[in-house]
């Protein structure tokens, strides 16, 4: 786990404060910033991938029959992959229900 | 692009050098854009990164989403650390001090890290020739520090130095072409994209990265944060841009223009702008000038352009 | 066996770039530093140094590059003046703080407006605080050495800093001056293979440049400043055997004749050569009078300074930039900071002279320290003189 900021010391830095985890941002749950969420109906999900291909957080993939469905620990409830569902099987839900 | 190498969504790499997690805006064009174009580069890649939106939502010390290596150092020297990384790789190859490999340098940068700012560097790359490949994420104004605009913002739009008011339609210049300018310079691929036609966008960043030498690409980047619409419609809006011909979708491959998506018509652009915040205050007559524009604008291109690849119905 | 050439400064920084067999070079050519890349550019193109050459259309371009090409693994090389070095002024920060160790020749020239392409420090003075190693030579030799040195010095690992050699603009980049160069097989021993860290490559993929919010920023200044400090050892051990390997020695301050002098005069760069004269002159009239050399500007050699001017009652500073509204001479306000805080410690006098490329001959050095003597004894209702104005 990347120690946040506020608990880096000066001698902790890379030199130059160079990054060397690739990808360590996916560590930071961006699903907290949800006030609506997507559900995927799976009897309706015809398997296109078209959800998957829109997401702009890239948190959408295959369960372990194929159907799509997004990580919810990312998922910022845009509401892109309902919108361009073609076989409308996605439904944008208040996040409190 | 007569034939896509990859069509369908379950063809496109699951690997994502473009790592979730990052903090841009719920619903942005722009984060998806760059995914998309990251699918398509691979991992043999040096990115050199404006600073910008996506350099800012993707680097907060001390994380990163990038899965490949990065930099960011200025605003508008992009395309000259591009081409210092180009060079430095090319002598350090010749020199044998690192393997022999194909390693593409990228460029990104959004319109006011390109056609602002940046435009001096980006020219003199371009001329000088480099292999890499530009993309320029294009949200139409300075997005980052607030929504400022830029020479990219189209007539009409309120941004906050371009606001409507009692005296002003907000912006009053037309969208600075880039695609031309960067055509201007006689490298040998040049085109315009929007995620919302995703493979088409793949298959271009592909073909441009396998250029050799200069190539630009200009990505419509839609911003609901900006432009005052439904994160949701990210997508919709973006399709509306190529179907009202406001944003068309071409190719310049050593100097044929070829115009990827036709429509039998085009659709009007109140379409387009009335989703859109920033264009609400627009007075009909304003609306029709624009509308006039456009069409012109595009019947301009479509006569630069040899070939058209496919005539499609509006999808909505 | 090294011979001595005769040899234009500029063209000399050009072949000590080329025995330092530099990768990149990214450059823009403007005066009075131009010699130098056409000459880079005439030995590129003839295949005498195997190098990249950039031609950027503007020095913020030029540096940037640099940049790129640092990170990218390779020895990179530049040179600008004055407005040049202004240009690129928001790079040079970046460069240091992303510890990306470029060598930049910086012929020093005065700054606009009005133009004047003519040699002083302005544009160094406005660099102060960019964070990179500055070193000063006052001739063609100085020039030479100290440009294989930056090579060595900035490439450490324990360093990895961007380094500037200044030498003056005219009065010596485009002065004939005897120099010895190294042999290649000398320099190459002399010089290690650069070896970036983690260089920007597909096999290790790093992200270079994140932003750094409140909370972490004054970290990643302390580690910077830290580690430019640090490099003084550094810098002195390459010193050290750079004597021993070519028999030239270099110090931070190095002194003339001033072990029992009363009145010392301190200068950087060029000038140090014609005020020695000066000082000559002055002893067989029987004044007690020494010469401190400035080389090494940053990182600011403290103790140096203060050893070689504790002896002394009078320390004459002569500037060749102004700090306009503020205390004159930048060096002189660095050396009295310096010395604040020492029990003995002589009185420091300041002058500004030399600008834009105006010629200060051993005479005039006499005069300096004459009238810098009868300021300490009368004192003077003025911070700072600007020597050699008509009134």
């Amino acid at each position: 786990m990347t120690k946040p900021a506020g608990m880096l010391t000066w001698k902790d830095l890379e030199i130059g404060s160079v990054v060397t985890e690739p990808g360590n941002a996916s560590q930071y749950q961006t699903g907290g910033w949800r006030s609506e969420r997507p559900i995927f109906d799976s009897s309706k999900c015809i398997k296109c991938g078209i959800c998957y291909i829109f997401c702009p957080e890239g948190c959408i993939g295959q369960d372990a029959e194929g159907y799509f469905q997004a990580d919810l620990f990312y998922c910022k409830g845009c509401g892109i992959c309902a919108r361009e569902c073609w076989a409308k099987a996605i439904t944008i839900v208040p996040e409190e229900e | 692009m007569e034939k896509y190498a990859v069509f369908v969504p379950k063809l496109v790499t699951e690997r994502e050098n473009f790592a979730p997690g990052h903090r841009a805006c719920i619903g942005c064009g722009e984060a998806l854009a760059v995914r998309l174009a990251c699918k398509a580069l691979g991992q043999n890649v040096i990115i050199a990164n404006a600073t910008g939106c996506m350099e800012i939502i993707s680097s907060p010390l001390p994380y990163t989403s990038w899965r490949v290596p990065w930099i960011h150092t200025l605003f508008e020297n992009t395309a000259a650390v591009a081409s210092g990384i180009e060079s430095g790789l090319k002598i350090l190859m010749k020199k044998g001090r690192i393997a022999q490999q194909e390693i593409k340098v990228i460029a990104m940068a959004g319109d006011g890290g390109t056609s602002d700012i940046g435009l001096q560097a980006l020219s003199g790359a371009l001329e000088r020739g480099h292999n890499f490949l530009y993309i320029c994420f294009d949200n139409e104004a300075y997005m980052n520090t607030g929504i400022q605009r830029s020479s990219a913002t189209p007539y009409g739009a309120s941004t906050t130095t371009s606001p409507a008011g009692k005296v002003s339609i907000g912006q009053v210049t037309w969208k600075k072409d880039m695609p031309a300018i960067a055509a201007a310079h006689d490298i040998p691929y040049v085109a315009t994209a929007c995620p919302s036609y995703p493979f088409d966008l793949m298959a271009k960043v592909a073909k441009g990265a396998a250029t050799p030498g200069p190539a630009y690409i200009h990505i419509l980047s839609v911003c609901p944060t900006g432009w005052r619409c439904a994160p949701g419609l990210t997508v919709r809006i973006g399709r509306l841009a190529v179907e009202t011909g406001i944003f068309p979708l071409y190719e310049v491959d050593n100097g044929t223009y070829r115009l990827n998506f036709d429509f039998l018509k085009l659709r009007p652009v109140t379409d387009y702008m009335k989703l859109q915040g920033r264009f609400r205050h627009l007075s009909p007559d304003i609306v029709g000038k624009i509308q006039t524009t456009v069409i012109e604008k595009y019947h301009r291109l479509k006569a630069k352009a040899i070939t058209t690849s496919e005539v499609v119905k509006w999808a909505g | 066996m090294a011979k001595r050439v005769g040899i234009e400064v500029s063209l000399a920084v050009a072949e000590a770039a080329k025995l330092a067999n530099v990768d990149v070079v990214s450059a823009y050519p403007i005066t009075p530093q131009t010699h130098i890349v056409e000459h880079l550019a005439e030995l590129v193109a003839n295949g005498e140094l195997d190098a990249q050459y950039i031609p950027v259309e503007s020095e913020h371009s030029a540096m940037s590059a640099c940049l790129g090409a640092s990170a990218a693994g390779a020895r990179t090389f530049t040179a600008t003046a004055g407005q040049g070095l202004e240009l690129m002024h928001e790079v040079l920060y970046v460069a240091s703080s992303m510890r990306l160790p470029v060598i930049m020749a910086v012929a020093n020239r005065a700054l606009s407006a009005p133009l004047s392409v003519w040699g002083d420090h302005s544009d160094v003075m406005a660099v102060r605080d960019t964070g990179w190693i500055q070193l000063f030579v006052e001739n063609g030799q100085e020039a030479v050495d100290n440009v294989l040195c930056a090579f060595r010095i900035g490439e450490d690992p324990r360093v990895l800093l961007p380094v500037m050699i200044h030498l003056d603009g005219f009065h010596l980049s485009h002065m004939i001056e005897p120099v010895v160069f190294p042999e290649q097989s000398q320099v190459d021993k002399f010089i290690p293979p650069y070896q970036y860290p983690m260089p920007l490559h597909p096999d290790r993929p790093v992200t270079m440049g994140a932003f750094a919010p409140p909370i972490i920023y004054s970290e990643t200044k302390k580690a910077q400043q830290v580690n430019l400090e640090a490099a003084k050892e550094v810098i002195l051990q390459c010193w050290d055997e750079f004597g021993k390997t070519f028999h030239r020695y270099y110090s931070p301050v190095e002194c003339y004749r001033s072990e029992d002098a009363k009145v010392l005069l301190l200068t950087m760069g060029s000038f140090s050569e014609t005020a020695a004269t000066a000082i000559d002159k002055l002893r067989t009239e029987g004044k007690s009078v020494g010469l401190v050399k400035l080389r090494l500007w940053r990182p600011f050699p403290f103790e140096e300074i203060r050893q070689a001017v504790k002896n002394a009652s009078v320390l004459i500073v002569l500037d060749r930039a102004l700090s306009f509204g503020g205390p004159g001479g930048p060096v002189c306000s660095e050396v009295r900071s310096a010395l604040y805080g020492e029990d003995r410690k002589p009185k420091v006098i300041g002058f500004v002279g030399g600008l834009g490329g105006r010629d200060i001959t051993p005479a005039g050095f006499e005069e300096i320290v004459n009238r810098g003597i009868e300021i300490s004894q009368k004192g003077s209702d003025k911070e700072f003189e600007i020597y050699g104005v008509r009134e």
